[in-house]
């Protein structure tokens, strides 16, 4: 230190002692006066203030009330995304794949190689039709219903509401804010934890963000919801069931993110949860013009082309590990053979292991790896309805009730994707914590669906 | 200046530059309290989509953009809300830090129409720090809606810096304060920052330590802020200015703050 610095430190400790005890407490009261007379005669309020917004609010943040009217605005959510994207999905893939057999015959006229053909029409192209018509639909009505909740002013109100139940598992209350994020983007969940000031608290809720589902694995969620639960309902009821049932996962998840906080508080990141105080903003009408905006293109056309991305170079992958044999066997066959024994003791199988482990870089292309390798290359089953996709799942492959229960939980709980680890390593600039961010959720996965696993054959 | 007039259209006058920062003239700050607005006025000053949403502490990265007013091009910093400057959570300190060593030419505080009072802690505590000040009442017409009526010319009187109500997302008032920054900036308005004088021990205290840490760390700005920070025991202030952190870090502020890269932000997909 330099001594001139060393002086003015030294001065300073000395004059702070003449002050007196109180000398922070009489400036920052200061302030306050100096703020309520400046405030009092500039701005005249003699009306009646916020009254309209203090009785939504009285309800909407009651303890009886709070958290069921948050549950079915969710469950609405749900229900008109999933409702609402049925048809416009079916509609695409038809088109796409249409156009993909169109392509493909004139690749053939034309006497391109087979191989070509089917790299690039059967391959590339396939998966990317498939994130496509899974994934933009849902996206384009999902998000905007999102941005306008929050341009609404109603996420502080979700935070102040599951308050308590942070704060009982250790962790800071602002958490729920950094999770309602994460459903659009995990990655974007984690950034968001900057609002809390505690590093614990904030280390807590970067480690937990990924127990609720992204926007890469809604659709995972919402295939399974509907053809293995709507399905069993008549059509009037399924989507309803189908949202129900979407919406549970989503409750597991908040549980699991509350359970591994509460851990995480009372071991390796033990403290107290610490006191904040959350402005509950006015309630103001969403500018729908923007909402579209910032829904549509920048989350929607954003996290779709990071699918499209990620789904080409996945599709080429598949294509080549499905068509180079060795031994009368494809590659695909040999990889998904050596992890079935894996798979099958966590309810899942061999194959639905190999599509995670592909789409490390980007959940979005689970499902359509999955039944790329399941659909291998000769066979081209037209799956242009949740119908031919059940026929396939459980009579081709043996899928039962316990595979999609588990393959939900698992999609829940699993480690996050590559961009959500590099983002934990940007924000915490720690490998250690990227790596448990990575590692814990996918032991946690691999624990509970083998549970489950073991409970469910054990009875049923 | 050309012409001042309120309702007519800016455009001829105000060019969104987008994230095209190459050169630029001067340096404007966005402070203010979370939620009131300074991500919208961002937006709308430099023709980006910076994320806005209606909840505190959705900005937490400093964000950057440019636009040009009057031939005149400036470089817009969109730093996060805060409630003050005084405790050191993580966006208080991006923000302080910018405030004390990015040097800004002009800070605009935007304040919030409907919570004057409890929106103007912050803003006596920036004119602590510097004198080059705006302050921007947004959220004129919620203020309106409610029956609040703003009297501007108190306000501006009273905190001796322009005063000038606006309603971001509209771009109501944005030309007036375009017109209150130019002023600033070039020294045609002059302010006159009320600063709490407190107690004249604490007064002469202040006036004794000001010299010595223009020794200790020279060529520092806002040494009398730092004065009151030091008498308040401020543990961060000290540890930067026995380190000689105090002294480096007006040099390489810019540098520093990008550990939280606003490209980190915009991968997030928001």
């Amino acid at each position: 230190m330099s001594t001139a610095a060393a002086a003015a430190l030294e001065r300073a400790a000395d004059l702070r002692r003449t002050l007196g005890v109180n000398f922070r407490d009489e400036t920052v009261r200061s302030l306050y006066a100096e703020a309520q007379r400046i405030a009092g005669r500039a701005a005249n309020t003699s009306a009646t203030r916020r009254d309209f917004d203090q009785r939504i609010d009285r309800l909407v943040t009651s303890p009886v009330l709070g958290l069921p009217i948050m549950a079915m605005l969710l469950a609405t959510v749900f229900w008109l995304t999933i409702a609402g994207a049925n048809v416009p999905s079916a509609m695409l893939a038809d088109g796409f794949f249409w156009f993909e057999d169109l392509a493909a015959g004139w690749f053939t006229s034309w006497g391109v190689p087979w191989w070509i053909t089917g790299f690039i029409w059967h391959g590339v192209y396939k998966g990317l039709a498939w994130v496509i018509s899974v994934m933009l639909p849902p996206m384009a009505i999902f998000f905007p219903l999102f941005t306008m909740l929050e341009d609404l002013g109603y996420l502080p109100r979700v935070a102040f509401n599951l308050d308590f139940l942070f704060r009982r598992a250790g962790a800071h209350g602002k958490q729920a804010l950094s999770m309602a994020m994460g459903f659009g983007c995990n990655a974007a969940g984690i950034i968001a934890t900057r609002v809390i000031d505690s590093p614990r608290e904030r280390l807590v809720a970067i480690l937990t963000n990924n127990f609720v589902p992204c926007n890469g694995r809604f659709p995972t969620l919402i295939m399974l919801a509907t053809i293995f639960v709507g399905a069993q309902f008549s059509p009037a009821f399924a989507s309803f069931a189908a949202a129900g049932t979407v919406l549970l996962v989503v409750m597991i998840g908040v549980a699991f993110t509350l359970a591994v906080s509460w851990a995480l508080s009372r071991t390796v990141l033990k403290g107290e949860a610490s006191a904040f105080t959350l402005e509950l903003p006015p309630y103001r009408r969403p500018g729908v013009l923007r909402i579209l905006y910032t829904s549509l293109i920048d989350r929607t056309l954003f996290v779709l082309w990071r699918a499209v991305l990620t789904a080409a170079p996945a599709g080429a992958v598949i294509w080549i590990l499905a068509n180079i044999f060795v031994g009368g066997t494809s590659l695909a066959q040999h990889v998904s053979n050596f992890l079935n024994p894996l798979g099958q003791a966590i309810g899942l199988d061999g194959v639905i292991l190999l599509a995670y482990i592909i789409a490390i870089p980007a959940n979005e292309i689970v499902v359509p790896t999955m039944l790329m390798v399941y659909l291998g290359t000769g066979m081209m089953t037209e799956l242009d309805s949740f119908d031919d996709l059940r026929t396939l799942l459980v009579d081709r492959h043996g899928w039962t009730l316990l595979t999609a229960v588990n393959l939900m939980l698992f999609s829940l709980l699993h480690n996050p994707c590559a961009t959500t680890i590099i983002t934990i390593y940007k924000e915490t600039l720690s490998r250690k914590w990227a790596a448990i961010g990575a590692l814990m959720p996918l032991g946690l996965a691999f624990l509970v669906t083998f549970m489950v696993a073991a409970i469910w054959r054990a009875f049923v | 200046m050309s012409h001042n007039c309120d309702s007519c259209s800016i455009q001829s006058e105000l060019e969104r530059m987008g994230v095209s920062l190459t050169r630029f003239d001067r340096v404007v700050a966005l402070a203010g309290n979370p939620n009131t607005g300074k991500s919208t006025l961002f937006n709308a000053l430099t023709g980006l989509k910076q994320h806005t949403g209606n909840w505190p502490g959705k900005t937490v990265t400093r964000a950057e953009g440019g636009f040009e007013f009057n031939k005149i091009k400036y470089k817009l910093v969109d730093l996060p809300g805060t409630y003050s400057l005084l405790s050191a959570s993580h966006d208080e300190e991006i923000a302080r830090d910018f405030l004390l060593f990015g040097r800004p030419d002009v800070t605009v505080v935007v304040i919030d129409a409907t919570a004057i009072e409890r929106n103007l802690n912050l803003v006596l505590q920036v004119l602590e720090i510097t004198s080059r000040v705006v302050v921007a009442v947004n959220l004129m017409d919620e203020a309106k809606r409610k029956g609040i009526e703003v009297d501007l010319r108190s306000l501006g009187r009273d905190l001796g810096v322009p005063a000038v109500g606006v309603v971001a997302r509209t771009g109501e008032g944005q030309h007036a304060l375009l017109e209150a920054v130019d002023g600033v900036a070039s020294g045609a308005i002059t302010t006159k920052p009320l600063q709490i004088s407190g107690t004249p021990e604490f007064q002469r205290a202040v006036a004794e330590l000001v010299p010595l840490i223009e020794e200790a760390a020279p060529g520092v700005p806002n040494a009398r802020w730092i004065a009151i920070r030091l008498l308040d025991g401020d543990a961060q202030v000290e540890e930067a200015l026995a380190s000689g952190r105090l002294a480096s870090i007006v040099g390489d502020q810019q540098r520093a703050s990008q550990r939280f890269s606003q490209k980190i932000a915009l991968e997030g997909a928001q």
